[in-house]
């Protein structure tokens, strides 16, 4: 019996590590759309992105109904690892995946654009922040969905500045992602008439305490903290800065990343005040309504955020320019089906109209809001009041500004 | 104003503050190692997960049981305690004749599992806790704001490691554990039942971390990889202290929050790095640790 059991372990072991896909008929191959959902299924921005994005993306694919063409969707953890990434999307699209979606995490969001240029097949980056990817570093067939570093800093950023938050010390996160955004941030807060007195860059992963660097922000004297990171990184310095009386001393904290996730983590005792941007939040209009009850029905514990509302209108839309231009020519061309899907306007119930650019940039309008404070809040998410919209068009960074060469050709 | 080495002397002294104050986490997990270690010569790689066990024990305390901090800060090591009893019951007690290897292979998969199930049932965001009333506010010492809970951790910190390191090295109890890690088969001949023994150094050791979940919980967010961060640091600190040596522990914890908290200040982006650049130091001058025996 006891070897029954060892071999019985060994068994389960090896079936686990094995992560082939399921291998269809060459003739159903032919017909089937396979989109994979590449995230942070177990690190700090699982919430964030994670299964919902998963749940998001098997919506759209359902919603989307069987237009003469089936729809797979297979999920995958890239730990927040480049590597990881990287090598996971080379073997993705090598065995027939026809589109990539979500990757969160700058780092990881980067090097899978590289193997998806380097291969030209379709990549939606829903995920990551950083705005790279529609500038120095954009590719053909990469379109890039939700938001990014520029239109955060441009609302948050120029905001603050002009509600008389001329002084700015930051805390970044060590990496692509918040690089980025300090960078981003920085300039607008320069344009603005602001200075800036100092930053300092925190390990990621890995920073547990902020109090250190919320200290050194606080002896710079400057009158607003920029915090260039996102969720627990985010979470843990506004909770410090609360604990070190830094509020009380009238120091503001902008959240340049804030999602109603983290918010929901922090509880609004902690969090009223602070302001976040975002291109979606459930409670916007009906339509977003009607979209994010459906979305809560597959995860209750978790509300839809503009990444989880992005990865259902990327897969939408990208469905859409399949059913447009049909299956065999799609799967013939991974690019030809990206510039159909530039060609399109976009339409859906989280964001209403929009369109993508030649960059890949898909734009759509951008709004500032802020948390409301504990007695204002009606009901089980009722989190964010709207203070400001920019239109779409001058939400994101002008097509021309970014460095891409896609558009100087 | 003051400069010390370039730095406003109320920035360095707040930050040796924080670093004390870190450093109060680190010796207190890394005793935990340690006793774990000297006993039972297992490695345990659970230990942040336990560390973050009594995080949410606390947590599902005060919010399934309506039952607060105070009391939590004896239940969640109770609770804790008890299931790191199970473990070594069922899987770590089947492991001492082998090699280190094993145990440190267990308990790192039960550390990946037990991490696993708390983040499919909580998610990853974290869980809010409030610092309880009495300690909530803060001390202006003119150089920084200290909130008076970060004292109480420090201050917790130091009792717990006093107490552990009293017992162990001053009474009988701790005479029969020390006994029995040089030779448990003499001590079991003189009638003291070690297998009982070992099983409640154990327990004892989760509880530790599980101790550090509850100061921990009002000021880090709570959520499933809060231990996961921390352990790392914690096996360095043990590392360099010298691996079963009590005292090295507790003063290297200190010591290594203070170092990484400078570090913070001259050199951020380095301030994860430090600490295992000092072990690797260490391990080439002193392969047995700054405390250990050779």
């Amino acid at each position: 019996m006891h070897l029954g059991r060892r071999a019985l372990l060994a068994t389960g072991a090896a079936a686990g590590a094995v992560t082939a896909l399921p291998t269809l008929s060459r003739a159903q191959a032919a017909n089937t759309i396979r989109i994979g959902v590449m995230t942070d299924m177990s690190g700090m921005y699982r919430d964030n992105t994670g299964p919902t994005s998963v749940a998001c993306t098997r919506m759209a694919a359902q919603e989307f109904g069987n237009r003469g063409f089936a729809v797979e969707v297979i999920e995958a953890d890239h730990q927040n690892r480049p590597d990881v990434g990287a090598n996971l999307a080379r073997q993705w699209y090598d065995q027939g995946i026809d589109l990539i979606i979500d990757v969160p995490t700058s780092s990881v969001g980067l090097a899978v654009n590289q193997v998806a240029r380097e291969k030209n097949k379709p990549y939606i980056n829903v995920g990551s922040a950083t705005a790279d990817l529609t500038g120095a570093q954009c590719g053909p067939s990469t379109v890039h969905w939700a938001y990014d570093t520029w239109m955060l800093a441009r609302s948050n950023g120029g905001a603050t500045v002009k509600a008389g938050g001329d002084t700015w010390f930051f805390i970044t996160a060590d990496y692509a992602f918040g690089h980025a955004l300090e960078r981003d941030t920085m300039n607008f807060v320069r344009q603005a008439g602001g200075r800036i007195l100092g930053s300092v860059r925190t390990p990621f992963p890995g920073t547990t305490d902020f109090s250190s660097f919320l200290l050194q922000a606080q002896s710079s004297r400057a009158k607003v903290i920029g915090l260039a990171n996102a969720g627990a990184d985010t979470q843990t310095c506004v909770k410090q800065a609360a604990e070190f009386g830094l509020t009380r001393r009238g120091i503001k904290l902008a959240s340049l990343l804030l999602f109603i996730n983290d918010v929901h983590g922090l509880g609004l005792q902690t969090a009223q005040g602070l302001t976040c941007t975002e291109t979606f939040y459930w409670d916007l209009n009906d339509r977003s309504r009607a979209f994010a009850r459906r979305v809560i029905q597959r995860t209750p514990t978790n509300y839809p955020n503009m990444i989880h509302a992005g990865c259902y209108s990327g897969t939408l839309h990208f469905l859409k320019a399949i059913a447009d231009m049909g299956v065999p020519a799609a799967k013939a061309s991974g690019l030809d089906l990206v510039n159909r899907m530039k060609a399109m306007p976009t339409d859906d119930e989280a964001f209403g109209p929009g369109s993508i650019r030649p960059d890949g940039r898909r734009i759509c309008p951008s709004f500032l809001f802020e948390v409301k404070k504990p007695e204002e809040s009606r009901g089980p998410w009722d989190y964010l009041k709207l203070v400001q919209e920019t239109p779409a068009a001058e939400a994101f960074r002008p097509v021309g500004e970014g460095g891409c060469a896609l558009i100087r050709a | 104003m003051d400069d010390l080495f370039g730095i406003p002397a109320p920035l360095l002294f707040g930050q040796l503050l924080l670093g004390l104050i870190n450093g109060a986490f680190y010796a207190m997990l890394s005793l935990g190692l340690a006793v774990i270690f000297g006993l039972l010569n297992i490695v345990n790689m659970a230990h942040g997960a336990q560390f973050m066990m009594g995080a949410f024990a606390a947590w599902m305390l005060l919010n399934w049981l309506g039952i607060g901090y105070w009391a939590a800060l004896l239940l969640a090591p109770i609770i804790v305690g008890i299931t790191g009893i199970i473990l070594e019951k069922a899987f770590i007690s089947r492991l001492y004749k082998l090699d280190h290897l094993y145990g440190l292979l267990l308990t790192f998969g039960l550390a990946l599992i037990i991490e696993g199930v708390f983040r499919n049932e909580f998610g990853s965001s974290g869980l809010p806790y409030r610092i309880p009333a009495e300690l909530s506010g803060a001390w202006d010492l003119g150089f920084m704001f200290m909130p008076v809970y970060r004292g109480w951790v420090v201050i917790a910190a130091l009792i717990l490691c006093l107490a552990t390191w009293l017992i162990i090295e001053k009474t009988r109890l701790g005479a029969y554990l020390r006994a029995a890690t040089e030779n448990a088969a003499l001590v079991q001949a003189f009638g003291v039942n070690v297998p009982r023994m070992v099983t409640l150094t154990y327990g004892f050791g989760v509880a530790l971390a599980a101790v550090g979940g509850v100061l921990a919980a009002p000021i880090y967010s709570v959520n499933p990889q809060m231990g996961s961060n921390l352990i790392i640091v914690v096996f360095a600190v043990v590392v360099i202290g010298g691996m079963g040596s009590i005292l090295g522990s507790i003063l290297t914890g200190f010591a290594l929050g203070i170092v990484e908290g400078l570090t913070k200040v001259f050199w951020p982006e380095a301030s994860a790095t430090v600490i295992f650049v000092i072990m690797a130091i260490v391990l080439l001058a002193r392969p047995a640790g700054l405390f250990g025996r050779a």
